[in-house]
């Protein structure tokens, strides 16, 4: 496969996912802030709906670029920059954008269905009233956004050839699903295994977490108990059957890195080695462990070594 | 359509479906095509034109109709033009023995932008020089076509072709078959077999082959990502190649790739840094030596614009009796040169008569046409053609058949064109038909897609379908709705 397309294949794998992401970060966001209120009368660190808002920024590596433009934090204004401001590359509408363009640069390596998810979602996309992200009508656009990536990841799992093309569309997604949970869990640490991981605005919190991954259900199955902090920690981090949880992506990506080097004569890289690493690291890890050594510092790391691999995969794949 | 406004037979079958679904179905059929090109996304980018930057291409729901017997004869003068077009080029960059001969003046060859001096002494595999040649005609009278022009390069529009043809085989299925069409969907193959034709010298095993495309800004994008979805290989840009020891490699996720063959849809000037256009960003440096050293094969050639050079155009006759001794089965619009005084002179004198036309242009720009333009149009082009006469040609209007177009609301006549895919390799093929273009604006001669054109498939029936024809007769002798629903009652004629 060429490099160049690839490289296509794997950031329109990226983008896709990291719109879908966003839509959920934002719908719990908007979630919180409408139970803020509420929460605020009961604890007072925590009554302004805009830390919601300005949690999800930093989440979303989003805060440096809202600064600049932006003099103080509304949750407008956040909604806005995260939704569809031209200005922000990782919004909502850049991302698509970015991921329909990434898809039409190789536009033979994909198959009519999954072209068509992207085109369809971009022509919408366009057609979009500048209402379209107000607050009664911003639910409707989150639950639209996340319906089209996983039309999109359906259409991918459903009609491409498995073949490097798929391998690579896969290994973007894959990567971008790791890292917005790592960064998710690390924007609410303080929550989990901090002084504020009691009480009610926690446990709201921890639901919000768990929701935002399509987990909440899900923790209940497994645990079969009340939301805890470690164990929504274990849920998400550890458990191999959560399909979000950071374990299962890097099992993903190790697979997947695998194979895409036996299909090219057993070449492999630092890629390789990064991506096994944290794949082990994370299938032997216990949470007691890991919180006893801190949540935001591991996250951190594996947010880094998120970055690492990913230029690593660029070096050795995407421009030879 | 005939100039009393009647229809030709070929048509009766349509007409026929229009008189049982209406006008509305017409219109609706219309509306469906629409939705289903934007869906697939076929789409074309336009230079310089504000608006939707991926607008689609006008698609006229009803077909052009050639009969076999009319393409049969088109077929044989297509293939023998291309052949001389390829014999030309071969001579050109080899003997000279055309321009020793003295049927094409030296200088207009030689001293020609088109002409490139660094394809001299090289000989193509094959000796083919343009693999793919789209050839431009029009229709003036029933057995009358004319080249308007030959497209030697990089001839673009054939996904069009084939995307009509899907798009009326899904809208008018019952329509379809009841014509026996000949088919166009084998083009691909066909296109894939020529190429790996051209393999050069040293080419180990199964040819590798790919298209070398700009880049998806290019307005032609599309069709670079259909042919090779089509012929199963790869689409790349120059940055996806790199040339060492005069081999031509793509890079891939397994490593460097050998390229055999390149369908290349970049102009001459951006293909090699290092020998044409040095600050190009789209070719690949090295790559003119690889293909003089026979390590890879362009296609087309380097220089084959010189076979297409509107200057060379009213030679084209005479190369086929030059080089194959033959009377050549295509008509010449007659063209002149302002370059000469005499054709100077009677162009300036008659500009209110004439279309002029840049000898290089293509696209439709930077034409009058004379009986459609004002006195001012007239004033600048008489000052142009002063100022530079070897940039400017000049052909009589053509009195150019009409054929059925649904514009609006209602079917009227419309100008044509027909474009058909000339392939050689090592035999020459010609899918029947080809695209055809109509100019949409009325009373417009204009078809180019740049131009505000449509494009409508192009039907090769084998002849016309027994049942229209018999009920085109009854429309003639009047009494036409009893008669063809006795006819179905009898049943079994369709």
């Amino acid at each position: 496969m060429l490099s160049r397309t690839a490289e296509s294949l794997y950031w329109m794998g990226r983008y896709t996912e990291r719109a879908g992401n966003l839509a959920r970060g934002m719908q719990v966001a908007l979630r919180m802030a409408g139970l803020g209120e509420s929460l605020g009368v009961l604890e007072e660190s925590t009554g302004d709906s805009a830390d919601e808002w300005t949690s999800l920024l930093v989440a979303t590596g989003a805060e440096p670029g809202f600064r600049a433009e932006h003099a103080e934090v509304t949750p407008e204004a956040v909604i806005t920059w995260l939704a569809v401001a031209p200005k922000n590359p990782s919004s909502i509408a850049n991302c698509l954008e970015a991921a329909r363009s990434n898809g039409r640069a190789v536009r033979t390596a994909l198959t009519v269905d999954m072209w068509e998810a992207l085109n369809d979602t971009w022509r919408e996309m366009r057609l979009l009233a500048p209402t379209a992200t107000d607050a009664d009508r911003l639910p409707a656009f989150l639950d639209w956004v996340r319906a089209r990536t996983l039309l999109f990841n359906g259409a991918a799992a459903d009609t491409m050839l498995r073949d490097d093309g798929w391998r690579f569309v896969h290994l973007g997604v894959m990567l971008e699903r790791a890292d917005n949970t790592a960064r998710l869990l690390d924007a609410k640490h303080a929550a989990l295994d901090g002084p504020e991981s009691e009480g009610a605005v926690a446990y709201a919190q921890w639901q919000a977490l768990l929701r935002s991954v399509s987990a909440l259900r899900s923790y209940q199955w497994v645990y079969h108990t009340r939301l805890q902090p470690k164990l929504v920690a274990d849920l998400l981090i550890l458990r191999p059957e959560l399909p979000r949880s950071l374990l299962a992506c890097h099992r993903r990506v190790d697979q997947v890195l695998d194979r895409i080097a036996e299909s090219s004569g057993g070449r492999r890289g630092e890629c390789h080695r990064l991506a096994n690493d944290a794949y082990v690291r994370l299938r032997d890890g216990r949470i007691e462990d890991i919180l006893a050594g801190g949540l935001h510092d591991f996250l951190t790391q594996m947010i880094n070594r998120n970055l690492d691999l990913g230029r690593e995969i660029a070096d050795f794949y995407l421009h030879t | 359509m005939h100039e009393d406004g009647a229809v030709r037979p070929a048509y009766a079958g349509i007409a026929a479906w229009l008189q049982a679904h209406g006008l509305e179905a017409l219109a609706a059929k219309r509306a469906e095509a629409e939705a289903l090109f934007r869906r697939v996304g076929i789409t074309f980018a336009v230079y310089g034109e504000g608006g939707d930057p991926e607008r689609l291409i006008p698609f006229d729901v009803i077909p052009r109709i050639l009969a076999r017997s009319e393409w049969n004869r088109l077929s044989l003068g297509l293939t023998q033009r291309v052949k001389a077009l390829n014999m030309f080029m071969a001579d050109v960059y080899g003997k000279q023995e055309i321009l020793a001969a003295g049927l094409v003046p030296r200088a207009l060859v030689l001293q020609n932008e088109a002409y490139c001096p660094q394809m001299q002494g090289f000989r193509p595999p094959g000796g083919i020089y343009s693999h793919i040649s789209g050839i431009d005609l029009v229709r003036t009278g029933a057995d009358d076509f004319y080249v308007l022009e030959d497209n030697c390069r990089t001839p673009s529009g054939v996904s069009y072709m084939l995307e009509n043809r899907e798009a009326m085989l899904r809208l008018f299925p019952a329509l379809c078959s009841n014509h026996r069409l000949a088919p166009v969907s084998h083009y691909p193959e066909d296109l894939l077999e020529t190429l790996k034709d051209a393999a050069p010298p040293n080419c180990q095993g199964e040819p590798r082959v790919a298209i070398l495309t700009p880049g998806h800004f290019n307005s032609a994008y599309y069709e670079h990502c259909f042919l090779a979805d089509e012929m199963g290989v790869e689409v790349v840009e120059g940055a996806d190649l790199f040339v060492q020891d005069d081999i031509v490699f793509m890079r891939t996720t397994a490593g460097p790739k050998r390229v055999d063959v390149l369908y290349r849809r970049v102009d001459d000037d951006y293909l090699d840094p290092k020998v044409f256009r040095p600050d190009s960003m789209l070719g690949v440096p090295g790559i003119f030596a690889a293909y003089r050293a026979g390590n890879v094969t362009l296609a087309n050639a380097p220089g084959a614009g010189i076979a297409d050079d509107k200057a060379i155009y009213p030679f084209v006759p005479e190369m086929i009796r030059f080089y194959l001794g033959e009377t050549p089965l295509l008509q010449n619009v007659p063209t002149f040169l302002c370059e000469r005084e005499e054709d100077r002179a009677y162009v300036l004198a008659n500009i209110a008569e004439l279309v002029v036309k840049l000898a290089r242009g293509s696209g439709g720009y930077g034409m009058l046409i004379g009986p459609h333009s004002t006195a001012e149009q007239r004033a600048e082009f008489t000052r142009r053609i002063l100022e530079r006469p070897a940039d400017y040609i000049a052909q009589p209007t053509l009195a150019l058949s009409t054929v059925p177009c649904l514009a609006g609301e209602e079917i009227a006549p419309r100008h044509v064109d027909l474009r058909p895919y000339v392939l050689t390799g090592k035999e020459v093929r010609i899918v029947p038909g080809g695209l055809t273009r109509v100019a949409l604006r009325e009373g417009s001669l204009v078809v180019n897609s740049s131009q505000g054109g449509g494009t409508k498939d192009t039907w090769v029936v084998e002849d016309a379908p027994r049942r229209s024809q018999s009920q085109s007769q009854s429309q003639s002798g009047g009494g036409r709705q009893s008669q063809s629903q006795s006819q179905s009652q009898n049943g079994g004629q369709g």
